[in-house]
């Protein structure tokens, strides 16, 4: 790879985005390192989308420090956008050319492309390289796409939403692809609102809410850190459920264990998954 | 499958960056290969200047008093400039605002390719149908309509250079109002009024003696005009030129007029092209 390993392949400080009223961006810092998979994790409408669409360098930023593979995407030459692979949420590719037309054809745009045809067979179009892009299924669009994205063996690969609209299997072959290029070395950056995706897949994640970084880490280290106390639940002897979070269960489930002299009915506790931790960072508790 | 790939793989950045030229001979070539794909816009491309060349030369077929050629005559050459603006001005209009709107422009923007390939495949499939469209009318002009062919070499020199300057500059202005519409939706009535206005008052549709000299006027500020009045003047014998304006084929202000639009419409292009759009800022 190239030589400064230690740098960081995404280096965001402080980074600044408003659209007329609406602060998109409202000073975030990000920092992802070379050969790692990062989820930035948020609802709709948080900043996610943006915040990528500056650092693939195709939107200007009100204020703050970027660096994606140590330069600014503001002024990325030929050279930089060879170096970073973009997938947005919107398919792209030309209808009438095939599957093969195309991915031979953005081979032809990089200095030291992919094979096409390992390409395609990474992202299991194999059977359809002959189709016009208009045959192919939404799912396989994706692919195509995804396709496009790491053609110019990218160091870094931007991915934004890559799974919206796809129905579960879709979903657990997409992340297959995606662990394939994690371990073939490519630094990934990529955003969505499914928090299964994100911990399925990040080695590290950054929830954004509101234009902010609201936490970031390891996904279980975030439930750590966040998901403090449980939820004990049991029934009374006259059949109302109740229901108690506490930070002390045991205590809790030792007091009811001594109140029903022996088994508690309909006794439950939980702790909290990473998706409560994720709806209480983000403000939407109210959600559930 | 993994381990493999990874051995085969190598990230050694010693590739050079492919040149705009080899690119954009690439991306033409893909290109045409697109528009030839979809058949319906193929047949109504080529066929919309024939089927307009029959109709009025069907309603209009009188000899044009004093001139020395008939009214069917006169929309021959009208009509092949009316063909090499809309395979240029009126489908790049179109096509490239449908591209950015589908988010095609964006995807090629975010490849190292350099935006002149883009543009260069562009030109190439513009001057593969402008001059297979001219090439059809000229066939059904000669065979049908009485235009002859030039027998001297330096008519067929001043067809040539027509061609490419009106061609080209048309292909310009055509990637400037792509950048007008807000939306694919609205791309073709953005486009196609101009055009249309211009076939009125540049003597495509009306002959040019009885078109207002105010009209001529404003006409003249653009291509079509000229490009009209260049292949009339390969086109028709030199007694018709008692029917311009100027009285003769004036190819110098022809060439002037393209040339100027050329260098023009590129000042416009690189000023205004927008590789998103509105919406995305």
């Amino acid at each position: 790879m190239t030589a400064h390993v230690n740098e960081l392949a995404v280096d965001v400080r402080g980074l600044r985005k408003r659209y007329g009223d609406l602060t998109a961006v409202d000073g975030i810092d990000l920092g992802i390192r070379r050969g790692e998979v990062f989820g930035l994790l948020g609802p709709n409408g948080a900043g996610k989308s943006t915040t990528v669409e500056i650092l693939q360098g195709n939107r200007g930023r009100d204020a703050g420090e970027v660096s994606v593979l140590g330069s600014d995407p503001a002024n990325g030459t030929r050279a930089w956008r060879s170096r970073v692979g973009i997938v947005w949420q919107d398919e792209s590719a030309p209808a009438e050319l095939t599957v093969h037309e195309t991915v031979r054809h953005f081979a032809r745009c990089y200095p030291a492309p992919r094979d096409p045809e390992e390409v395609i067979a990474l992202v299991g179009l194999e059977a359809k390289a002959g189709s016009r892009v208009k045959a192919l299924s939404g799912g396989q669009r994706r692919r195509l796409d995804v396709a496009l994205g790491v053609i110019g063996d990218p160091e870094l690969l931007l991915l934004d939403e890559p799974t919206t609209g796809f129905d579960p299997a879709a979903r657990r072959r997409f992340w297959d692809l995606i662990r394939l290029l994690a371990d073939e070395g490519t630094t990934i950056l990529l955003t969505t609102h499914y928090l299964q995706e994100a911990e399925a897949l990040a080695d590290r994640l950054a929830v954004v809410a509101r234009g902010r970084v609201v936490a970031e880490g390891e996904p279980a280290a975030l439930r750590e850190r966040y998901g403090t106390g449980a939820t004990v639940e049991w029934t009374e002897a006259d059949g109302t459920a109740r229901r108690e979070r506490t930070d002390t269960p045991t205590r809790t489930v030792a007091e009811l264990t001594h109140r029903f002299d022996g088994e508690i009915p309909g006794l439950l506790v939980t702790r909290p998954t990473l998706e409560d931790v994720y709806l209480r960072l983000t403000g939407q508790e109210d959600a559930r | 499958m993994t381990t493999t790939a990874v051995a085969s793989r190598t990230r050694a950045r010693t590739g050079r960056l492919p040149g705009a030229w080899t690119l954009g001979l690439s991306r033409g070539a893909l290109e045409i290969k697109q528009f030839f794909r979809q058949r319906d816009q193929v047949v109504f491309t080529f066929s919309f200047p024939v089927v307009f060349l029959f109709l009025f030369a069907a309603i209009f077929h009188d000899d044009v008093r004093g001139s020395g050629v008939n009214a069917s005559q006169l929309y021959v050459p009208a009509m092949m400039a009316s063909g090499i603006m809309s395979t240029s001005f009126q489908s790049l209009g179109i096509s490239i605002a449908v591209e950015r709107d589908e988010k095609v422009l964006r995807r090629l923007r975010g490849t190292p390719m350099p935006p002149a390939a883009y543009f260069l495949g562009k030109i190439w499939l513009v001057l593969f149908t402008g001059a297979l469209e001219t090439a059809i009318l000229l066939f059904v002009g000669t065979a049908f309509y009485g235009v002859r062919l030039p027998s001297d070499a330096s008519r067929w020199a001043d067809f040539g250079w027509i061609l490419v300057l009106g061609l080209t500059g048309c292909s310009l202005l055509g990637i400037a109002i792509s950048s007008v519409p807000r939306s694919a939706k609205s791309a073709s009535s953005v486009v196609v009024l101009p055009f249309l206005v211009l076939q009125f008052i540049s003597g495509v549709y009306i002959s040019i003696d009885t078109i207002p000299d105010w009209m001529l006027n404003v006409g003249a500020l653009f291509p079509l005009k000229w490009l009209c009045q260049g292949l009339r003047g390969v086109f028709l014998p030199d007694s018709a030129q008692v029917l311009e304006q100027a009285g003769s084929w004036e190819f110098g202000k022809v060439a002037l007029v393209l040339a100027a639009w050329c260098v023009g419409g590129l000042v416009l292009c690189l000023l205004t092209f927008r590789w998103k759009d509105r919406r995305d800022g």
